[in-house]
């Protein structure tokens, strides 16, 4: 659409403007504040400089978590994007069987993190959850809260089974636009299932599952509430992601500099890689 | 014949992929409807004594329910306040130019990916020293943060739908622009209201770190509650399922309005 020059335009966005400075930008300016100072008590403070940073950096904790961090995210986006295709390529198109779909679907996504963290931290438990107790009975000697491997999985999992049903929305979504004259082509081109879906719905896919795709790495690098239910980030610290050591470092031991520091970092890196995605995503949808 | 297959191939996978969906949920219904001494005493697929008492516990002791009304005020507020000052930001940004307008897009949208944990101690210091520490109001502008982007950014997504031959014609008629927006362009886009309400609806209702944070007493969000089933004499299992399947309803509630808009709505308005 073309749009106007309007500078004027600045008057309706002010609401927004000063609700989202009260919220986000004093809020952030504290966190600046902190990270280049320290503190003895008593409210006094001193300029520290960038000694936090160089502390953090040199330090394993943080690149341990961020590490755990990047391998969380780097495995969620690896199984939810193709599994999330995967069932909306095969959803209903219409009917009533097709909301029922759609409202079971969308379920997971209206719970409450620490409900959907009860929720699986009940159900892999050995001794009363569906989930741990089957598959010991099956011989596998399952305990997440022990075993490093079994915590990660059911973390994975539970993630899975939390978020996978957006990107399937989304595809879901997409997928509803192509008009039906476009697979009629295609079978008179006596096109393959493969080429219909790598050369019609792949294309067409391609804008929302960016969105998905920005969407999933946002929120799973921000991690907290599920893990921090399910496992505390244990065994050991084996499923500390950054979200948790930081609430940690914050609230927990009240190291306000470091915790700063930490802060501008974490924000710096979603930042970044968030910006990568959204010029790809502008980028796709200029091309229509 | 080879449609025939390949419907019946599509439906084992919803089937198996709701089934997936729906264990653990069916999980935790089965063991509200629980008592104590058979969740931790035997392993039964299903209630063998069926008991309603993990619920009347809940729905009977204040200090329980309110924990879902002070969710539920805080969600509302901040449901509302993010549409409205949404709806002329995004309107601006879906019709004109302006100068800095891109920027200022992207920044908001970096709100939206900011780590409530990085928010989390400095949220509470500015509440606490404007003395809005433990408000329900406190907790709807602090959910503003990541709820108002994502408002802006629905809803432009759908004004973008709307042709801007309708807001010149509507000038011309001398329309003035308040009147314009509240009985012309308002209803066009509703179903967007719609969508933009239940995300941030959504967003509000989910969100455990800031809320916990915010409040000690008189504004606890449900979820703070339920860690209170962890007492001396070990976890009460069946008062927990409970309350966590409690906390489903509201949702399930809401998205049974939206089903028919759910899908474009998580393509926030760009399909």
């Amino acid at each position: 659409m073309e749009k106007t020059v309007n500078h004027k335009a600045w008057f309706l966005v002010l609401p927004v403007l000063v609700l989202v400075a009260f919220s986000a930008v004093i809020p952030l300016m504290t966190v600046v504040n902190y990270a280049f100072q320290d503190t003895f008590g008593n409210n006094v403070f001193f300029w520290n400089g960038l000694g936090w940073f160089e502390d953090l950096l040199a330090s394993d904790r943080m690149w341990n978590a961020l590490g755990r961090q990047l391998a969380f995210s780097g495995i969620i986006l690896a199984i939810e994007i193709p599994l999330g295709v995967f069932v909306a390529l095969n959803m209903p198109k219409r009917g009533v069987w097709a909301s029922v779909v759609l409202v079971l679907m969308s379920l997971p996504l209206l719970i409450p993190w620490n409900v959907v963290g009860t929720i699986w931290q009940i159900f892999g438990r050995v001794d009363i959850g569906l989930l741990g107790y089957t598959l010991n009975s099956m011989g596998i000697s399952y305990n997440y809260t022990q075993n490093p491997v079994h915590a990660w999985a059911t973390v994975v999992v539970m993630d899975v089974w939390h978020w996978t049903s957006l990107v399937a929305l989304l595809a879901y979504a997409g997928l509803q636009s192509i008009p039906d004259a476009y697979y009629q082509a295609a079978r008179i081109d006596q096109a393959s299932r493969w080429k219909v879906f790598r050369y019609i719905e792949l294309p067409k896919m391609m804008g929302v599952l960016m969105i998905a795709i920005l969407l999933r790495f946002m929120d799973s690098f921000m991690i907290y509430t599920e893990p921090f239910v399910v496992t505390g980030g244990g065994p050991g610290n084996a499923t500390t992601f950054l979200s948790i050591d930081l609430v940690k470092m914050a609230l927990g031991q009240f190291d306000l500099g470091p915790a700063a520091a930490f802060s501008l970092m974490y924000f710096l890196v979603i930042l970044l890689i968030s910006w990568v995605f959204y010029t790809v995503m502008t980028n796709l949808d200029k091309r229509g | 014949m080879q449609s025939r297959t390949r419907l019946n191939g599509s439906t084992v996978v919803i089937t198996l992929y709701l089934l997936f969906l729906m264990l653990p949920i069916y999980w935790l219904i089965n063991m509200s409807l629980k008592t104590n001494s058979e969740i931790t005493g035997t392993f039964s697929l299903w209630p063998q004594t069926l008991t309603l008492r993990n619920y009347v516990v809940i729905l009977t002791d204040p200090s329980w329910y309110m924990g879902y009304v002070n969710s539920l005020i805080y969600v509302v507020l901040n449901t509302v306040i993010s549409v409205a000052v949404a709806l002329p930001a995004a309107y601006a940004f879906s019709r004109y130019h302006f100068m800095g307008d891109k920027h200022l897009f992207f920044w908001l949208l970096t709100n939206r990916m900011a780590p409530p944990a990085v928010f989390a101690l400095p949220f509470f210091q500015l509440y606490s020293s404007v003395g809005l520490f433990d408000t329900h109001i406190a907790v709807a502008l602090a959910h503003c943060l990541f709820n108002v982007p994502l408002a802006v950014w629905i809803l432009e997504g759908f004004m973008r739908g709307v042709p801007k031959e309708i807001d010149e014609t509507a000038y011309i008629d001398g329309y003035s622009f308040p009147r314009f927006f509240v009985r012309i362009f308002m209803p066009l886009i509703s179903s967007g209201i719609g969508v933009a309400a239940f995300f941030c609806f959504m967003f509000s209702w989910v969100e455990l770190l800031l809320s916990r944070t915010l409040t000690s007493v008189a504004a606890k969000p449900i979820a703070a509650t339920m860690t209170r089933t962890q007492g001396a004499s070990g976890v009460d299992w069946g008062v927990l399922a409970a309350a966590g399947v409690l906390t489903i309803v509201p949702g399930a509630l809401v998205i049974y309005f939206v089903r028919n808009y759910i899908a474009k709505g998580f393509a926030l308005g760009r399909v």
